[in-house]
């Protein structure tokens, strides 16, 4: 869902949800237990395993995309239907559902290009 | 997707531009998710705190509400989650005038809108509960997974801006947990002991969400003793959608669509046992302090036989750390008129109305109030108030209220 985008990951074996895990003033992950704690997601494209919690990212990422501390993109292994429906307000480009573990194939810092169209991810370096 | 006559029209605008970007919007998630057609929904429910809406939500629906009239409201009960704020106790949660400004801004576009202000994220015990195969489109994850579950009713998770759209459309895409054979459970928990205190239900409702791990999971879950009642229940789904996003769970032999385990389990399923050590060993991965600097009993909000409850173990003590008891404004005048107001309140508790703590702006009132280490009955709150800055605890009632007591939440 949405535009093609290029930017370097940020990956991790772990689930997403804005209300839940991120610090939305400082654009960086603030739940303590999440693999990613302390970084900053602000454009990055984000390399996940599930969508976790509750509702509120539906109109957070929205609210984020207006401030520019948002994510370039976001994929995901798996995504509900609170990450698609937020993806579509807050026009964050979205891709989700692969052959393999999304979060093992892809190397962390890499500069890769969504496809949310074609649902294509490229490792462009 | 497959559109009817009447939503072609809808598309071609000639139900005015507020349902046509609605149906826009509902496309496009329908679309993603490979959804056929359309389903009519009878209800839709709407999370939308302004914390979660920021500025730019609010403006936003401030440009729908700006629509001329006759063209912008909603068609099918649309009813509302709790807000960011108890506007008469917001001193006491150190909220600022710029939040309770953009609250009132919200409330009065959502009005223009046709939408009823119910505040209440329990509207199944408060409001009017789903009935099975009911297609709804609700918010708040403990509103579904319970009116699924529960009431075999027929949701998916619906964010605000998509409960919205199926108020101003009447219909929601059919995907997910519209489908029947989406229904069918994908894996077996069976359960060694069966909780009774709420905080017991919560955490057991946290490990099957933890194991069940994804919003396409639904669990079936044999060994519970007994009926459990409304709370306990309310508790555990809104614990287990909140740790493992899970929309629907069977209890074999309880819930409406699983009279027999086979009526959701296929041969060969994925099975799971889950003990008590494993409850205990949740709930003890909180308490990471002794002291408490407030105690809260929200998420979700608390019924009038929780409220009762609370009264009967305030009665005769006198707090030293704040407590907060949150109710639906359906609830409140109930708790008032029965006296469990004034008891909480002659303890030096305060019951509030009409909000959720997290979705209050929990980080800001953790600053201004100075509060960190936070003991609650909620294992849903617990989960979600790490990431706000708090030291959140998991403990029951009885324990939380002896912590307001005392300072000191006591191991158990």
């Amino acid at each position: 869902m949405g535009r093609t985008v290029r930017g370097p990951t940020l990956v991790a074996k772990d689930g997403f949800s804005a209300r839940y895990d991120l610090d939305r003033n400082n654009g960086i992950f603030c739940r303590p237990s999440h693999k990613l704690a302390g970084q900053s997601y602000v454009g990055k494209i984000l390399v996940l395993d599930t969508a976790k919690g509750g509702v509120a990212t539906a109109w957070m990422l929205h609210e984020m995309q207006s401030r520019g501390i948002v994510p370039l993109a976001l994929v995901l292994n798996s995504v509900n239907p609170i990450l698609a429906q937020g993806a579509a307000l807050g026009d964050v480009p979205m891709l989700a559902g692969f052959d393999e573990d999304i979060t093992a194939a892809i190397p962390n810092g890499a500069e890769v290009e969504v496809n949310p169209e074609m649902g294509v991810l490229t490792v462009v370096d | 997707m497959k559109l009817n006559d009447e939503e072609k029209d809808i598309l071609a605008g000639k139900a005015g531009p507020v349902p046509r970007q609605a149906l826009q919007h509902q496309i496009k998630v329908g679309e993603f998710f490979g959804a056929e057609d359309m389903v009519p929904v009878t209800q839709a429910h709407l999370m939308a705190d302004t914390e979660s809406l920021g500025e730019a939500g609010v403006r936003w629906l401030e440009g729908l509400a700006a629509t001329v009239d006759g063209q912008r409201r909603v068609r099918i009960p649309t009813i509302t989650d709790p807000r960011g704020t108890d506007f008469a106790n917001a001193d006491l949660l150190g909220q600022t005038s710029a939040m309770l400004d953009l609250e009132r801004r919200a409330i009065s576009a959502f009005e223009a809108l046709g939408v009823a202000m119910t505040n209440t994220c329990i509207n199944y015990q408060t409001i009017q509960a789903p009935t099975r195969n009911e297609h709804v489109a609700f918010g708040d994850t403990g509103v579904v997974i319970y009116s699924n579950s529960i009431c075999g009713a027929r949701s998916n998770f619906e964010g605000g801006p998509s409960a919205l759209a199926a108020g101003l459309t009447g219909r929601t895409p059919r995907y997910g947990f519209h489908l029947p054979e989406m229904r069918r459970a994908t894996l077996r928990i069976h359960v060694e002991f069966t909780p009774t205190s709420l905080n017991g239900w919560g955490a057991l409702g946290g490990v099957i969400g933890r194991i069940a791990g994804n919003y396409w999971a639904v669990p079936v879950i044999e060994g519970i003793e007994g009926a459990p009642r409304s709370d306990q229940l309310k508790h555990f789904g809104a614990s287990m959608a909140s740790f493992g996003s899970i929309a629907l769970f069977h209890l074999a032999g309880l819930t409406p669509e699983a009279g027999k385990l086979t009526d959701v389990a296929a041969p060969g399923l994925p099975s799971l046992r889950v003990t008590r050590a494993d409850v205990d060993e949740l709930q003890r991965s909180y308490h990471t302090d002794d002291q408490v600097d407030v105690v809260v009993f929200s998420a979700p909000q608390l019924s009038l036989f929780e409220l009762s409850d609370l009264a009967g173990l305030c009665d005769g003590r006198r707090f030293a750390v704040p407590l907060l008891a949150v109710t639906s404004p359906q609830v409140k005048p109930d708790a008032d008129r029965m006296g469990y107001t004034a008891r909480i309140e002659a303890a030096g508790g305060k019951v509030l109305s009409g909000m959720c703590f997290y979705q209050s702006y929990a980080r800001e009132i953790s600053e201004a109030m100075g509060w960190k280490r936070l003991a609650t009955n909620s294992a849903k709150l617990v989960n979600i108030l790490g990431g706000y800055g708090y030291r959140p605890m998991l403990a029951s009632m009885e324990s939380c209220v002896d912590a307001a007591v005392s300072g000191k939440l006591a191991r158990t």
